[in-house]
């Protein structure tokens, strides 16, 4: 019978308690990657017929996994829209997508997978973390490889590093990085004079790490007078509950958070703030981002603000596409970047009349184009899309402002929009150029 | 002082969810001798089959019939898998158990995929259950539900006022942790099925020449095991996520709250849950660092040791590890745990 000597037992499970630690962390098997559904439209362009194979590495598992799902369909539904007679260069997009589970490591892996498979044009976004270790491999890569160089367009990572102490030239990002988006942020707030105690929240890595930086820099600059009473920073994507962190937050006796995070960490932080009654004021990046609408609710109603480069509302063609996008996937288009990629990809490959990432390269360098809210450009100097900021509140929807994602009966409504010339900031990059 | 009173609740509440998920773990360990990997594993099937037939059911009949299927299911995998590995020994029956715990995970996201759902709590306890109201003036109140707007902003702008509301769904993740160890420790110590079940712990020979068929009491008592741990997912699932990474996220930290308690000991679960849920939810509001602490005593430090990074680490930072450290040190110096009597 079993035995009631309780020493071997104690043997076996502590051992067992041992090897389940250390084995807890085991990745899991890996998700099949998703096939672009693309369909060519009507031939044009002096490159028409040829196909630009695209690999986006992204989150689609875990916590975040909804955010990366949800742009890759982005990313699908505008290849079809910028293929064939919707670029100049008149070629086809194909975009795929590769699950990196949000590390790095895995990451390069997929980067790995993606070069073998013949991909130029890898995508990434989500994890700024994950953005320097591709921009650090891809460098080396096209150093190693020429010939077979491979271009890193960024989407959603704002680490301002990438495009200073780390920037590279193989690097274009398409949102705008930490240092404009506080600059606008802070002077939004310098002119909200309710505003006395900040707490600054965010994901333990660079990305969390800058935003409170720049928060306190900008803030001690144009409001000296705002206390910073706290200031946190929790694991990212790891945190299922933030009813500790909202009772640490009132206790401080903060009016206005500012927080970077994302995906679940924004909408169960605005979860539990509001079952934790947490009254004040949120300032955000990702406030529209998958999952975050639901859990504002009305509850965050003219209290939850969002700096970023588009919005909901921004009217014209973008509303017919979010409306499209809307009734297929019934899920909401919010990564702008993704249109902003393929325009300016199809205006640089009609340039350098070539889909050769050398080429291509050197015409996005600089590049100009009509996007849904006026001229972007890159800027040469360090990759940086120059483009306007808006800072936007979130309300009810109706009016000028009907769109309402995830059917909250809500919206993100703009308060100010700050121009290229106002949302641009300075850089340190010193570009090494292939000669 | 409402920082104080609800923190201790949202730890309390937090402990009494790792209480469900670790009794069940500790009464399996008594039983079998051996720890059950596939424990969390249960947690999680708990909420995904809470999810699905709460779809057709509402949530109130899945809170009863989702522990009620995974307890089922817990006691089939006794029956067919570990009582016939069980006559090779421990490690077989732990490797089996540790197996279990991936199979579980991948058929939950073939299943149900890779994403987390969104099973969300009844609408009677989507509100507050009380609400802490602290004026400047006239002190602490409780208001029961969720205080009118009147309440919580002050007439006079110098009076502060602080409503501060608890969770309806961490109240009821209390009383049932409650209503649940009152109901274990009578089965356990008042009816008759208790006492077989205790004896045959201790000495299932004995028991079983007395006529009792013990493999039957065994599967039992896996099966309830499992259906509490199916319990506090459900409530667990809907009070925070589902997710496929829900049974990690508390998976090492049940094996820290049996062990700390005591393996086998019920009361010390009990306590060791407690524990551990009050200390990481006050540990994440500590901003105490070893430069704090210094400078608390009135030592001056130089400016390599003001700026050194380690220690500058914040309480709040390290909380994550402080389970962990707990377990290291209770092995260390106490290894029967807190109220462990199993000591050879």
């Amino acid at each position: 019978m079993r035995s009631i000597n309780s020493f071997p037992r104690r043997h076996v499970a502590l051992m067992a308690i041992a090897s389940g630690l250390l084995l807890a962390g085991l990745a899991q098997a890996q998700a099949p990657a998703k096939p672009a559904a693309a369909k060519a439209a009507a031939p044009a362009g002096p490159l028409a017929g040829q196909v630009v194979k695209m690999v986006r590495i992204d989150a689609q598992t875990g916590l975040l996994g909804p955010v990366g799902v949800s742009q890759l369909k982005g990313y699908q539904f505008f290849a079809d829209k910028f293929s064939g007679a919707g670029n100049p260069a008149g070629v086809k997009f194909e975009v795929t997508g590769m699950d990196n589970k949000l590390s790095p490591t895995e990451s390069l892996n997929a980067l790995k997978a993606a070069i073998d498979q013949g991909v130029r044009y890898i995508i990434q976004g989500n994890g700024s973390s994950v953005a320097l270790a591709l921009s650090d491999a891809i460098s080396k890569h096209n150093e190693r490889n020429p010939g077979k160089e491979v271009i890193f367009l960024n989407d959603s990572a704002v680490d301002p590093d990438l495009t200073n102490s780390k920037c590279s030239y193989w690097h274009f990002r398409f949102d705008a990085d930490t240092t404009m988006k506080m600059e606008a942020m802070s002077s939004f707030i310098t002119e909200q004079k309710d505003i006395k105690k900040v707490y600054i929240l965010g994901q333990n890595y660079s990305h969390g790490v800058q935003v409170a930086k720049y928060a306190k820099e900008t803030l001690a600059r144009k409001r000296p007078d705002i206390q910073i009473v706290g200031e946190d920073l929790h694991p990212l994507a790891q945190t299922r509950d933030f009813a500790p962190y909202i009772a640490k937050i009132k206790a401080a006796g903060a009016d206005t958070v500012i927080t970077g995070n994302w995906g679940s960490d924004l909408s169960l932080l605005v979860k539990a703030a509001n079952e934790g009654g947490f009254t004040g004021k949120f300032f955000t990046y990702y406030a529209g981002v998958t999952g975050t609408p639901t859990a504002l609710g009305a509850n965050g109603a003219g209290r939850v603000y969002q700096i970023g480069y588009n919005h909901y509302n921004m009217g014209g063609q973008m509303d017919k596409w979010m409306n499209e996008f809307k009734a297929k996937y019934n899920d909401d288009f919010y990564t702008g970047s993704t249109i902003r990629i393929f325009e300016t990809l199809g205006a640089a490959m009609a340039k350098a009349k070539s889909t050769d990432p050398v080429k291509v390269a050197a015409a996005l360098e600089g590049i100009r184009v009509q996007s849904f809210n006026g001229e972007v450009e890159i800027r040469k100097a360090d990759h940086q899309l120059q483009q306007p900021l808006y800072m936007t509140v979130w309300q009810k929807a109706g009016g000028k402002y009907p769109y309402s994602p995830e059917n909250t009966g809500m919206t993100l409504v703009p308060l100010k929009e700050y121009p290229n010339y106002i949302s641009s900031t300075p850089t340190s990059c010193q570009m090494k150029r292939p000669s | 002082m409402e920082f104080f009173i609800i923190s201790m609740l949202n730890g309390l509440s937090y402990g009494l969810l790792l209480f469900m998920l670790s009794s069940g773990l500790t009464l399996i360990f008594s039983m079998m001798g051996v720890l059950n990997f596939a424990h969390a594993s249960f947690y999680m099937l708990g909420a995904y089959i809470g999810y699905s037939i709460s779809r057709f059911t509402g949530f109130w009949p899945a809170l009863v019939l989702a522990p009620l299927v995974v307890g089922l299911l817990g006691a089939l995998f006794e029956r067919l898998f570990l009582r016939r590995v069980h006559k090779f020994g421990h490690v077989p029956e732990l490797l089996i158990t540790f197996g279990m715990s991936y199979v579980i995970i991948e058929l939950v996201q073939l299943v149900w995929g890779r994403i987390t759902l969104e099973f969300k709590p009844p609408e009677s306890l989507q509100g507050p259950v009380f609400t802490l109201v602290n004026d400047g003036i006239k002190g602490i109140s409780l208001l029961w539900g969720a205080a009118p707007a009147d309440v919580c902003s002050a007439a006079d702008a110098a009076v502060r006022v602080v409503c501060s509301p608890f969770p309806a769904t961490r109240g009821f993740m209390m009383l049932v942790a409650l209503v649940m160890l009152g109901a274990v420790w009578l089965l356990l110590t008042r009816t008759r099925i208790g006492l077989v079940i205790q004896a045959s712990l201790t000495h299932p020979e004995a028991v079983q020449a007395l006529g009792h068929n013990v493999p039957r009491v065994f599967m039992l008592v896996f099966g309830a095991g499992s259906a509490l741990a199916g319990l506090a997912g459900v409530i667990g699932g809907s009070t925070f996520l589902t997710e496929p990474a829900m049974a990690a996220a508390v998976g090492s930290v049940i094996f820290v709250v049996v062990v700390v308690g005591g393996l086998g000991s019920l009361s010390g679960a009990f306590f060791a849950s407690v524990l551990i849920g009050v200390l990481q939810t006050f540990a994440v509001a500590m901003d105490h660092s070893l430069v704090s602490l210094a400078q608390q005593w009135g030592l001056s430090l130089g400016p390599a040791s003001l700026n050194n990074s380690y220690l500058k680490l914040t309480l709040a930072q390290v909380a994550p590890i402080l389970p962990y450290l707990f377990l290291v040190l209770i092995l260390i110096f106490r290894p029967r745990g807190l109220l462990g009597k199993r000591e050879g």
